[in-house]
């Protein structure tokens, strides 16, 4: 019994190794900072996401007034800096540009933005904002790495700069060679690289937000439900050694 | 209250009813703890039931409007990502504790006669539930929902001479569309939770009336006045069960077992909760990443997997080259549970007197079974093919073998009475 179990256990360990190796090269993803709890970086990120991406991603899902409340913004203050097109403070984030449009544009519809961290997860979105990079063979003159061939504009250039993917001479096996680096921005942008950084995982930060709005209220809710089940399960416990005292 | 219940009484079976399935039905004394899953099963049939009937006043079955229904749920709906969670959460705890209640017959040999009925019952309410599940996964309308739905009535095709007109008949439409979404939502929501219901109705009427099994596998039913009255449970049986035999090493359902499951039930709620509200997704393996992106019939995902309760059945599927023969193994794997209470000869029932090529032919299978699932959630490599058929052949492995060995099997002296 034990050597059949044991090759039963083997092969399952190997296919499980083998599945680590299969998982094949992909860019590797810089760790997001997401804290549902900084109510500021989550109103400098929907400051960002109204200012550059509403334009062309809807988020057709979640409403206004839901979101000023949750970012702790009074509605009249949020609806005079970041309602731009006169919707009503109960109604659902959206924009005007059609299919058609976007297809015509772009050559395909912008995606919807509320779920979008359910989708890509945080830290894809907060790599895929500082990874895009000068590619003349492209309509927009832009790709991203983690994002290869990339339908849309850099719409942050005038926050990042100008980036470029950059390259190092470096001694490989007695040669050099140029190694890639990184993208680098060429300082052209309102803001620095740091600031950047912040401004992107500000705008993560919100995504994710907007993805589960409700998600500090459900781990809040669950501390609760842990407490009763506690108390449940022990009172339960106590309730069934009682009677089972009857039971030889 | 006393006159009220007579009152009742003289118009319908209702403490008779009381009587013989709870308060004084006979159940061996030694459960332990594989016998919660059958309440559990209970109690998240109802949870899917209750949340099941508050998601659909607010969710809109169709093609244009159920992506965004499931959200407004989510958000705009107090408390509506509770329902939504609770539902999309017991959906998955419902395989849970429905693939452990299984184990439990097969290792306990629950299903040997007289409880052929009882398995096949069972069985039954596994396979609507697989159909239940199915057609439930299309509701919310992501692109997983609807690719997932593609490739398994896409399955259908492979019959030779009706495939093709059975999946047409089946989609309402050449592709998956709003009327698929709309027929799908009517047996999600009314046809099959009908048919669970009645067959969960008959699975416990058939139980009650064979009596539980329990681990050591014997009968607490003796032929009538052979047990002298000393080592008779000093417990009140109803006389439907006493007519005929006496009962030994039995306590009442009621209230000794409702309570013991109390404990049972809170820990079981403790990992619900858990999941529910800290991890309702699971990792992607309940609620799938790409569900969270709106159908679209233009854009097919890279990897479209089930979810991970059928994943076992897909991996065999996909062992085979040929698809026919895929769907026919498939739809085998289930057969052969269905037909384990008369593939099983052995007299012997509990696993614990049973001989060493049982045990180690039932781990081989739990293995395989464990194995074929991760299997089904991975793509098809080269690699993967190969192990899945290998656990593929393990697993059909189980049942030939059974029905082999378990005639003359070598089994351990079984005990007369429940020792504890």
């Amino acid at each position: 019994m034990n050597k059949l179990l044991k090759t039963c256990l083997l092969a399952a360990v190997s296919a499980w190794s083998v599945a680590t190796l299969a998982a094949g090269p992909t860019v590797p993803l810089d760790k997001a900072n997401v804290n549902l709890h900084d109510k500021e970086s989550l109103q400098r990120g929907a400051q960002l996401f109204m200012n550059y991406c509403l334009g062309c991603h809807q988020m057709q899902y979640q409403r206004y007034n839901r979101t000023f409340r949750d970012l702790e913004i009074p509605e009249d203050i949020g609806a005079a800096n970041l309602q731009f097109t006169g919707e009503k403070v109960g109604d659902l984030i959206t924009n005007t540009m059609s299919t058609q449009q976007a297809n015509a544009w772009f050559g395909t519809a912008a995606p919807d933005l509320t779920l979008v961290a359910r989708v890509r997860g945080a830290d894809w979105l907060y790599t895929y904002f500082r990874s895009f990079y000068v590619d003349e063979t492209r309509p927009f003159g832009v790709n991203n790495t983690v994002f290869e061939n990339v339908g849309m504009p850099h719409v942050l250039q005038e926050l990042q700069g100008v980036p470029r993917k950059t390259y190092e001479s470096r001694m490989i096996d007695g040669e050099m060679q140029d190694v890639y680096v990184g993208i680098k921005t060429d300082g052209s942008g309102m803001l620095t690289t740091e600031e950047f950084d912040t401004a992107m995982n500000d705008l993560t930060n919100f995504l994710v937000y907007t993805g589960e709005p409700m998600l500090l209220e459900q781990r809040r809710i669950g501390w609760y439900s842990f407490g009763f089940l506690l108390v449940f399960t022990i009172l339960a416990w106590l309730l069934k050694r009682e009677f089972f005292k009857d039971v030889k | 209250m006393k006159k009220l219940i007579a009152w009742f009484d003289e118009r319908i079976p209702l403490t008779k009813t009381w009587n013989i399935h709870l308060a004084q039905y006979p159940a061996p004394k030694n459960f332990n703890f594989w016998y919660i899953f059958g309440v559990l099963a209970t109690l998240v049939l109802v949870n899917q039931i209750v949340t099941g009937i508050w998601l659909t006043m607010n969710y809109v079955p169709t093609a244009e409007g159920a992506f965004a229904s499931v959200e407004y749920i989510m958000r705009d709906i107090d408390g509506g990502w509770i329902l939504r969670y609770m539902h999309s959460t017991g959906a998955s705890a419902f395989f849970v504790v429905v693939y452990l209640h299984m184990f439990r017959g097969m290792m306990y040999g629950s299903y040997q006669k007289p409880r052929e009925l009882l398995w096949t019952f069972g069985m039954l309410i596994f396979l609507v539930l697989m159909a239940e599940a199915f057609m439930g996964y299309l509701l919310p309308w992501g692109q997983m929902s609807y690719w997932g739905a593609q490739v398994i009535i896409s399955l259908f095709g492979a019959i030779p001479y009706i495939g093709d007109d059975l999946t047409l008949w089946i989609r309402g439409d050449y592709v998956i569309s709003g009327a698929t979404l709309n027929r799908f939502f009517a047996l999600h929501v009314i046809a099959l939770p009908l048919v669970l219901v009645i067959l969960v109705f008959l699975h416990i009427i058939a139980l009650h009336e064979v009596g539980s099994n329990n681990p050591e596998g014997i009968s607490i039913k003796k032929p009538k006045g052979s047990v002298p009255d000393s080592e008779k449970p000093k417990f009140e049986f109803h006389e439907r069960f006493t007519k005929k035999y006496d009962i030994v090493d039995a306590i009442p359902f009621y209230p000794y077992y409702i309570v013991k499951d109390l404990v049972g039930i809170g820990i079981f709620l403790a990992f619900f909760c858990y999941v529910l509200f800290f991890a309702p997704a699971m990792g992607g393996f309940f609620l799938e990443p790409p569900n969270f992106e709106a159908a679209n019939p233009l854009k097919t995902p890279a990897h479209i997997a089930p979810v991970w309760y059928f994943t076992p059945f897909y991996a065999i599927l996909r062992a085979v080259p040929d698809k026919l023969m895929g769907v026919i193994l498939m739809f085998a794997a289930i057969v052969f549970l269905f037909l384990l209470p008369w593939l099983d000869r052995c007299k012997v029932r509990s696993i614990r007197y049973r001989s060493n090529i049982h045990k180690i032919n039932l781990a081989v299978f739990t293995v395989s079974f464990v194995v074929l699932g991760y299997l089904g959630v991975k793509p098809a490599t080269e690699v993967y093919t190969f192990f899945a058929r290998v656990f593929t052949f393990l697993y059909f492995a189980f049942f030939i073998l059974l029905w082999f060995y378990s005639k003359h099997e070598k089994t351990k002296p079984v005990p007369e009475r429940i020792t504890k």
